[in-house]
């Protein structure tokens, strides 16, 4: 099983890293959101994948009585996808907004924080 | 998507989701739900009301900006991890207390009133975001 | 969870059951008082008066929380409190030690002096889009970056410090503000997915989150662990948090964009946070493969050093100048990361300390000269000494300190990396230390000459010429006071830079309060 998610992770990160590599801020935002669920999954994989088994302790037990699911990973990708689902959503409204006010989402022409061929500082005094 | 049937129902869709958004909140208290996927069932329930009536008479509906709203659900959360210093235990310890209900004993914590504070952030939030996008949409 | 069933548990071997005293609550407090008062300000966020007053007042009581956890940690050495009385390493726990507190303390005194400043900065509308909230929040996202002991949530707060600082750059919404935004908030979030990527075969590796756990756990896995793997994923994530060389570009592109407070802000705290986290995991968490990596970090350090002020030395924009000398303040406090040694790291951190003040105070007393000259280009920005002779004084302390030259700050944690690097036998990053020292007397020199003593061309008066910008010099004086200080007596920051380094360097202490002699492991 773990094998399987390597690969399904590894595959994520390739599709992400391409989207990321584009110019268009659309591309690389979806790219970002497959990058996140990439490193979900990865938590998911690397908190080993056990079928089946809630990890309840019964009442008059101190601690589970065999080998049981690890929640742990799942706390931890829901506060992951938590976080990177706000920050997509922010991040949205960001580019939707930057497209409307500068009419572009290629990030070559999106120089107006960095303009081209501005004046060197005076070289004398 | 302004059709006379979506217009006619969104108002109770609406009030429906909400509703059922507090059962699922108060549910998570032993069971599957909470405050996360509770305040995501409201929020999509006011996106739909703006969605169909446009964005004005949500902001109208919920009279608070949905920021103030997420902002009253920070503090709380925040608070109910305060209370812990009163009882000597460290920030955001789980204090349980039994109130009476109308005759009916109802377990009453500092993880339920966190959890309202995470359904406010995650309501207020998720709404300002998707009434800025639906007013952009339509400007 | 029903009352009776827990009395027949033995809750001692899942939970703190000693009592948690009001003082152990310091820990916690320069966290959870900007939070609820960043709370309280976001909910009225239409009350624009009271505003800036209440968020100094919660910053300076931050600021009084931070001095008394530094005064006890002194004192007794790392605290601990552990969330929700779980045990460690269950529960999250906030640990706090010297190189913590002391970091979180600094940022909160350059926070509340930016605080005064944004008083005549921000105005109605800046109030309104929610200057304050957003300050307050990220000051929570700061401190509880410097003070958490866990892993996770360090990713926690380094995203709310991030998206607040979203919020402060993007208020005012200018196409320029768009664009700077858009391009930091990305690369940002890249760095911090980086960060969970790594943190991700962190948990594979160990089973653990809580720092303490990691540290005393690395010896017994590092044969096995690909550990220089997960230790080069932390220095990516972090050195791009940080702007190190190769994966700098955010800085440039985006810190001259906002108010120039805001940009005072992120200069003086944001990156330093990157290199705090790179410090507590590469130094603490993983000492051997940080030695693996130190030829990586000293070229980064170099590059990161050398390339950042030539990028200053080639800017009209004084904002942009600055962007380019925070980078290359962050490449000198590498320079102690790549040496490693007790020396080198004390001389990172002390320069921490002062890169966070004099970076600060640079982009306050920017905008104090755009307070008076009316513009930041350096072809325009001219004649301020003769309109205002104090400024002068203010931008020659500063630019000297910055430069690493005396009497103030900048010159003991240089001697101290210096010495530091020729003691470990790597005199070329002495040489590049001193280089970039040169290039950025050069640099602030040049600013220092045109935009002060060099004549006014055009005979019109400047706009506010004849008004003295007297919140602008107190809050420059509240910086630079304490960096005279410790340019004049640096003693006791140098012994509290070493005590720092000496915590990270043998992290014993730190695990031995978190997991105290008896407890389970």
């Amino acid at each position: 099983m773990e094998a399987i998610l390597a690969v399904v992770v590894g595959i994520f990160f390739a599709v992400a890293i391409y989207l990321m590599l584009s110019r268009h801020i659309i591309r690389i935002l979806l790219g970002i959101t497959i990058f996140g669920n990439a490193v979900n999954l990865t938590i998911f994989t690397m908190g080993r994948v056990v079928r089946e088994v809630p990890p309840i302790i019964p009442v008059d037990l101190d601690v589970p009585a065999g080998v049981t699911a690890n929640p742990l990973p799942q706390a931890l990708i829901l506060t992951a996808i938590v976080i990177s689902f706000s920050f997509f959503a922010f991040l949205l409204v960001l580019a939707f907004r930057t497209y409307q006010e500068l009419g572009t989402d290629d990030t070559d022409g999106m120089r107006v924080a960095e303009p081209e061929g501005e004046e060197l500082p005076p070289l004398g005094y | 998507m302004r059709t006379l049937i979506f217009r006619t129902t969104a108002p109770y869709l609406t009030a429906l989701m909400v509703l059922f958004s507090i059962f699922v909140l108060l549910r998570g208290h032993n069971e599957p739900g909470g405050g996360f996927i509770g305040g995501l069932i409201a929020a999509s329930a006011f996106a739909i009301y703006g969605i169909a009536c446009g964005v004005s008479p949500v902001r109208r509906a919920l009279y608070f900006h949905p920021m103030a709203i997420s902002a009253f659900g920070l503090l709380v959360s925040a608070t109910s991890g305060v209370v812990s210093l009163f009882f000597d235990v460290p920030f955001l310890t789980g204090l349980w207390t039994t109130i009476d209900l109308l005759g009916l004993p109802v377990d009453f914590s500092t993880v339920i009133l966190f959890d309202i504070g995470v359904y406010f952030v995650v309501l207020g939030s998720i709404t300002s975001i998707a009434l800025a996008l639906e007013e952009r949409e339509h400007a | 969870m029903a009352v009776g069933a827990t009395e027949a548990i033995d809750l001692s071997r899942a939970m703190v059951l000693a009592p948690t005293g009001a003082a152990d609550w310091l820990v916690v407090a320069p966290v959870v008082i900007p939070l609820l008062v960043g709370a309280v300000l976001l909910m009225f966020r239409h009350e624009t008066k009271p505003q800036a007053g209440v968020a100094l007042a919660g910053l300076a009581a931050t600021l009084v929380g931070n001095m008394l956890l530094l005064a006890r940690i002194l004192d007794e050495g790392p605290v601990v409190m552990t969330m929700g009385r779980w045990l460690p390493p269950f529960g999250i726990s906030f640990t706090a030690d010297i190189l913590g507190a002391s970091l979180s303390l600094v940022a909160t005194l350059v926070a509340l002096v930016c605080a005064f400043y944004s008083t005549t900065d921000i105005g109605t509308i800046g109030r309104r889009y929610g200057f304050y909230p957003f300050l307050m929040l990220m000051m929570a996202g700061v401190s509880g970056s410097f003070l958490t002991g866990d892993i996770f949530n360090l990713y926690v707060w380094f995203e709310v410090f991030l998206i607040s600082s979203f919020g402060l750059l993007v208020l005012g919404s200018e196409h320029r503000q768009l664009d700077g935004t858009t391009k930091y908030a990305i690369l940002n979030l890249i760095g911090t997915t980086f960060f969970l990527t790594a943190t991700a075969l962190l948990y594979g590796v160990f089973g653990t989150l809580n720092m303490a756990d990691i540290a005393r756990k690395a010896d017994s896995v590092r044969e096995a662990a690909p550990l220089t793997t997960l230790a080069m994923f932390f220095l990516l994530a972090f050195g791009m948090k940080a702007a190190a060389f190769p994966v700098n570009f955010w800085l440039p592109a985006s810190y001259h964009t906002p108010r120039i407070v805001t940009a005072a802000l992120f200069g003086g705290v944001l990156t330093k946070v990157g290199v705090y986290a790179l410090l507590r995991t590469l130094v603490m968490l993983f000492p051997p493969e940080r030695a693996i990596l130190s030829g990586v970090i000293a070229w980064v350090a170099a590059g990161t050093m050398v390339i950042g002020i030539m990028g200053a030395l080639s800017q009209t924009d004084l904002r942009r100048v600055l962007g380019f000398v925070v980078i290359s303040s962050v490449g000198i406090m590498l320079a102690g990361l790549a040496l490693g040694s007790a020396e080198g790291l004390a001389g990172s951190i002390f320069y921490a300390f002062h890169s966070m003040i004099v970076m600060a105070a640079l982009y306050l007393l920017a905008g104090v000269m755009n307070g008076i000259g009316g513009s930041y280009s350096l072809r325009t920005l001219s004649g301020l000494y003769s309109a205002h002779p104090m400024i002068a004084a203010f931008a020659l302390l500063l630019m000297l300190s910055a430069a690493g030259l005396p009497p103030a700050s900048g010159l003991w944690p240089k001697v101290m990396l210096v010495r530091a690097s020729l003691d470990v036998g790597q005199p070329w990053l002495a040489l590049a230390v001193l280089a970039t020292g040169f290039l950025t007397t050069l640099a602030l020199g040049r600013v220092f000459i045109l935009a002060i003593w060099r004549e006014r061309a055009d005979a019109a008066p400047m706009a506010a010429a004849s008004t003295t910008p007297l919140l602008g010099y107190l809050a420059l004086a509240a910086l630079a006071l304490p960096m005279l200080f410790m340019g004049v007596y640096p003693q006791p920051v140098i012994e509290l830079a070493e005590r720092a380094a000496a915590g990270i360097l043998d992290a014993s202490a730190y695990i031995d309060t978190v997991f105290p002699e008896g407890a389970r492991p």
